[in-house]
C-alpha cells in the first residue's frame, strides 16, 4: 500500500493544477463571451499574436 | 432621453445577496465608445462588423461580443459613436449608441466571477475528495480508511469554508431577521455532516459525508450560478436599453453653445433642442417654430404646434424646426418622473407574487428541520446513543436536502430566457416567466405598440397626376416625417417631382413653393385654409384651389396581426387601449380583428381598467411603450414593452422586446407556460427522489454511498429536464 504515498498526493497535485488553470482562464476573461468564442473558431481572419 | 430613471434592483435572489454589493466601480476611464447591435448572430456578422468599423480611420482596435450583442471599439479622440453608426447600417446592421457609463459591466464580473470560483473550489475538492471516499466504499478497511478519511477531512474543511460562504451568508442573514429560508436547512445539513463525520472519523467510525457535503455545495452552487448568470444577462441588456438614451442637450450661454449632460442643466437654462430631438426638460419654447410629436407621453399620433410661449413637458420628440427653450422643471421635478411615482403605486399590487420557488421552500424548509428533529428523538429515545441518532439525523438532512430544488428553478429559467433571448426577447423580472403562464387577458396600446409610429399615406390614389407630382416637390423640401412618408411613398411610385420653384419650409407650418405663378403649399390644415379632420393629414393647396388632405395612417409593426391571431388562437382575450382618437383606434381595432377596444384613454384610465380586469379575475399581461402606459405597466399582472419605448415604460415592465417584431409574444406565452410546467416537474422529480430515500435515512439504512447517488441522480435528471425547453 506504499504506492498509496505517491498516488495521493499526485492525484492532489493534478487537482490543484486544474483548479488554478481554471482560475487563470476566469481572471483573463475568457468567459466572457461564450457565444461569440463558440463562433470565431469558424472565421478565416484567425490572429496569431491575439491582444491580451 | 433626459431624466433617466435607474433600473430597480433586481429582486432580492440568494444569488444577488451573495454578490459583494460594495463593488460599485465606476466605468474605465478609458471610456470607449460601445455600440449595441440587436441583429447580430453569426459568425459572418462578427468578421463583417469587425473588418467594417476597422477599416474606418481612426477606429485603433473593435471587438464584438457577440453574447451582449454589443460592440467595443477603442478610436482616436476626435471619433465618435455617431461617426461609425453609418458604417455599420450601410453594412446592413442595425446600431445604436450605448452610454459606456451606465454599462456597469465591472460590477457584473465581480460576482459573477466570485461564484465561478467557489464553485470551480468545490467541483475540485468535491472530485478529490470522492476519489477518495470511491475507495472506502469499495473496501478500504482500518488504518487506510482513517487515513482516506482523514485527508477528505483535510481537503473538505477549508474547501467547505471559501466555497459555501454565499449559504453562511444567507442563512445568516435570514436567521437573524427571524425568518427560515432555503439556505438554512442547507447550512444546518453541512454543518451537520461536517460534525458528524469528524467525530465518526476520531473514532474510526465507518461512514463519513465529506464527500456529499460537498458535492451538495457543489450542486447548489452550480443552481446559484445559473441563477445568477440569467440575472447578469438580463441585467446587462437591461442596462444597454438605459444606456442606449444617451443623455445630452445643448445650452445656450452667451455667444456659443455647449452640449452638456441633462443632470447639469438647471431652472432659467436656455436648452436647444433640434428637429429629432427629444425634451430633455419641461420648458417653455422661447423662439422658433415648430411640431411636437407627444404620442409617447399621450398616445395621441396627431402632431401638435410649438410656438413660443408654449409649454413643452420632457420626453416629447420636436418634429421640423429647431426650438429654443426655456427650463421651468430638471431631472427629479419633470413631468416624466412625476409619472414614475403613478408607477411606484401601481407597482406595490404585484408584490403580493410568491415564486413558485418561494411556495416550495416554505413548505420545505420547515418540513426537513421537523423530519431530522424527529429521526433524531426518536433513534435518541430507542437506542439511548447519542452517536447513532446524530449520525442518522445529519443522514436525513443530507439526503433531503435540496440539491434538485435549488437545481430545478433556476435551470429551466435559464433555458426558458435564453431560448427567448435568442427570439429577442429580454426577461427583465425573476417571475416574469411564472406570471406569463398564468395570463388569460391581453391589453395591447396602440402607438408605437402594435404601430410603429411611422405614417403611411393612404389615399395616394385619389390625387391626380400633377398634384401629387407638386406634392413630392413640397414633401422634398423638408424633413417632416409627414413629408418623409409622402416622398417615399410617391418615389416608389416612380413619380417625378413638379418644377416647383423658391421652395420654403416654414417650420411648424409647411412648405410653400410657387408653380407657374401660383402659390402651391403643403402643410398644416389651418395654415392652408382646411379644417382639420381627426385624422393625421398633410394639406395641399394650389393656388385658390380648395386644399385637399393626404391621409396618413400609422404603419402597422412587423408580426402584430400574427401576434393578435395567434393569442386569440390560443384563447386569450385580446384588448385595445390607447390615448389615440376613436377614429384611429377603430380602424386599427377593425385591422387586426380586435372587438374590444377603447379610445382616448389617460394613464390613470388604462391603470384602472387593468386594475378592474385583475378584480374580475383576470391575470392581465400588458403591452405598451409610453409614458401614459407606465402606470397600466406596473398595474398589470405581467407586461411587455419594446425596447423603443420610453425608459420609464421599459423599467416598469418585467419583458423587453428588442427586436421591431411583435410576433414572439404568442410564443413567449407558450414557452412560459412549458417552463413552469417544467418546474413542476421539476420539483416533483425532487420529490420522488426524497420519498425514495428518505425513509432508508430515517430507517436508519443509508450510507454515504446512497446519499450521494441520490442527490448526483436527482439533480442531474432535474437539468436534463430543464434543458428539454431549450
Amino acid at each position: 500500500m506504499s504506492i498509496l504515498a505517491y498516488l495521493i498526493p499526485i492525484s492532489l497535485t493534478l487537482g490543484a493544477v486544474g483548479l488554478l488553470a481554471f482560475v487563470y482562464t476566469v481572471r483573463s476573461n475568457q468567459y466572457d463571451d461564450p457565444e461569440g468564442d463558440s463562433r470565431r473558431i469558424l472565421s478565416d481572419e484567425w490572429d496569431d499574436h491575439p491582444r491580451p | 432621453m433626459s431624466a433617466r430613471l435607474h433600473p430597480q434592483p433586481a429582486a432580492a435572489c440568494p444569488g444577488c445577496l451573495a454578490a459583494p454589493v460594495q463593488d460599485i466601480v465606476p466605468a474605465p476611464e478609458d471610456a470607449r465608445i460601445a455600440l449595441s447591435l440587436p441583429t447580430i448572430h453569426c459568425q459572418n456578422c462578427i468578421s463583417a462588423v469587425e473588418r467594417g468599423l476597422m477599416a474606418h480611420p481612426g477606429v485603433q482596435d473593435a471587438r464584438v461580443n457577440l453574447t451582449l450583442k454589443r460592440a467595443m471599439v477603442r478610436a482616436d479622440d476626435g471619433l465618435t459613436a455617431a461617426d461609425l453608426i453609418p458604417v455599420l447600417e450601410r453594412l446592413g446592421y442595425e446600431a445604436h449608441e450605448l452610454d459606456p457609463g451606465a454599462l456597469q459591466a465591472t460590477r457584473t464580473d465581480r460576482a459573477g466571477r466570485d461564484l465561478l470560483i467557489r464553485l470551480a473550489v468545490a467541483g475540485f475538492a468535491s472530485m478529490n475528495v470522492m476519489l477518495l471516499s470511491v475507495s472506502v466504499w469499495s473496501g478500504a478497511t482500518d488504518a487506510t480508511r482513517d487515513m482516506f478519511h482523514w485527508i477528505s477531512a483535510a481537503i473538505t474543511l477549508p474547501a467547505i469554508g471559501y466555497a459555501a460562504q454565499p449559504f453562511f451568508r444567507n442563512a445568516w442573514s435570514a436567521l437573524s431577521a427571524g425568518r427560515l429560508n432555503m439556505d438554512v436547512p442547507i447550512v444546518l445539513a453541512i454543518v451537520l455532516a461536517l460534525v458528524t463525520s469528524l467525530w465518526e472519523t476520531a473514532l474510526s467510525g465507518e461512514h463519513a459525508y465529506f464527500d456529499a457535503a460537498l458535492t451538495l455545495t457543489f450542486f447548489l452552487l452550480a443552481g446559484r450560478y445559473l441563477d445568477f448568470r440569467t440575472r447578469a444577462i438580463a441585467r446587462s441588456a437591461a442596462e444597454e436599453l438605459a444606456a442606449l438614451e444617451v443623455p445630452r442637450a445643448i445650452r445656450i450661454g452667451g455667444q456659443d453653445s455647449h452640449e452638456v449632460a441633462v443632470s447639469e442643466l438647471g431652472v432659467g437654462d436656455l436648452v436647444l433642442v433640434r428637429p429629432g430631438g427629444r425634451m430633455p426638460v419641461d420648458g417653455q419654447v422661447v423662439t422658433g417654430q415648430s411640431e411636437l410629436d407627444r404620442s409617447l407621453l399621450t398616445g395621441e399620433t396627431l402632431p401638435v404646434f410649438a410656438g413660443p410661449g408654449r409649454a413643452v413637458s420632457a420626453g416629447e420628440v420636436n418634429l421640423t424646426g429647431p426650438l429654443t427653450i426655456k427650463a421651468t422643471a430638471v431631472g427629479q421635478d419633470t413631468s416624466l418622473h412625476r409619472m414614475a411615482d403613478l408607477v411606484a403605486i401601481a407597482e406595490s399590487g404585484r408584490a403580493h407574487y410568491t415564486s413558485l420557488a418561494d411556495a416550495a421552500a416554505r413548505l420545505y424548509a420547515p418540513g426537513v428541520h421537523f423530519l431530522s428533529a424527529l429521526s433524531f428523538v426518536g433513534w435518541y429515545l430507542w437506542s439511548g446513543d447519542l452517536r447513532v441518532a446524530l449520525n442518522i439525523a445529519a443522514a436525513v438532512l443530507i439526503i433531503t436536502c435540496p440539491c434538485a430544488l435549488g437545481l430545478a428553478v433556476p435551470a429551466v429559467t435559464t433555458a426558458a430566457s435564453g431560448r427567448l433571448f435568442r427570439r429577442g426577447m429580454l426577461i427583465k423580472h425573476g417571475t416574469a416567466l411564472e406570471r406569463l403562464a398564468q395570463v388569460d387577458t391581453v391589453v395591447f396600446d396602440k402607438t408605437g405598440t402594435l404601430t410603429t409610429g411611422t405614417p403611411e399615406v393612404t389615399n395616394l390614389d385619389s390625387f391626380s397626376r400633377q398634384d401629387r407630382a407638386l406634392a413630392l416637390a413640397l414633401a422634398q423640401g423638408s424633413a417632416h416625417p409627414l413629408s418623409v412618408a409622402l416622398t417615399k411613398a410617391m418615389q416608389d411610385m416612380g413619380i417625378e417631382p413638379a418644377d416647383v420653384r423658391d421652395i420654403t419650409e416654414h417650420p411648424g407650418y409647411g412648405t410653400e413653393g410657387t408653380y407657374r405663378g401660383q402659390t402651391v403649399r403643403l402643410g398644416r390644415a389651418a395654415w392652408v385654409g382646411a379644417t382639420q379632420g381627426d385624422r393625421t393629414a398633410a394639406w395641399l393647396a394650389v393656388g385658390d384651389a380648395a386644399p385637399r388632405g393626404f391621409l396618413f395612417t400609422d404603419s402597422l409593426r412587423p408580426g402584430a396581426t400574427e401576434a393578435v391571431a395567434r393569442l386569440r388562437q390560443s384563447g386569450k382575450q385580446v384588448m385595445l387601449i390607447s390615448g389615440d382618437s376613436p377614429g384611429a383606434v377603430q380602424s386599427l381595432a377593425r385591422r387586426l380583428k380586435i372587438d374590444d377596444w377603447a379610445a382616448e384613454a389617460l394613464p390613470q384610465d388604462k391603470a384602472e381598467r387593468i386594475a378592474a380586469l385583475t378584480e374580475q379575475g383576470h391575470r392581465v399581461l400588458m403591452v405598451g411603450d409610453g409614458l401614459n402606459d407606465t402606470a397600466a405597466l406596473a398595474a398589470a399582472h405581467v407586461s411587455i414593452s419594446p425596447a423603443s419605448a420610453l425608459d420609464a415604460a421599459r423599467v416598469a415592465s418585467d419583458i423587453v422586446l428588442l427586436g421591431q417584431d411583435l410576433s414572439p409574444i404568442a410564443e413567449a406565452c407558450d414557452t412560459a407556460q412549458r417552463a413552469t410546467r417544467r418546474i413542476r416537474e421539476n420539483f416533483r422529480i425532487a420529490t420522488l427522489y426524497n420519498l425514495i430515500a428518505v425513509p432508508l435515512a430515517v430507517a436508519g439504512l443509508a450510507t454515504p454511498l446512497i446519499a450521494a447517488l441520490a442527490m448526483s441522480a436527482s439533480s442531474i435528471t432535474v437539468s436534463l429536464n430543464a434543458l428539454r425547453l431549450r
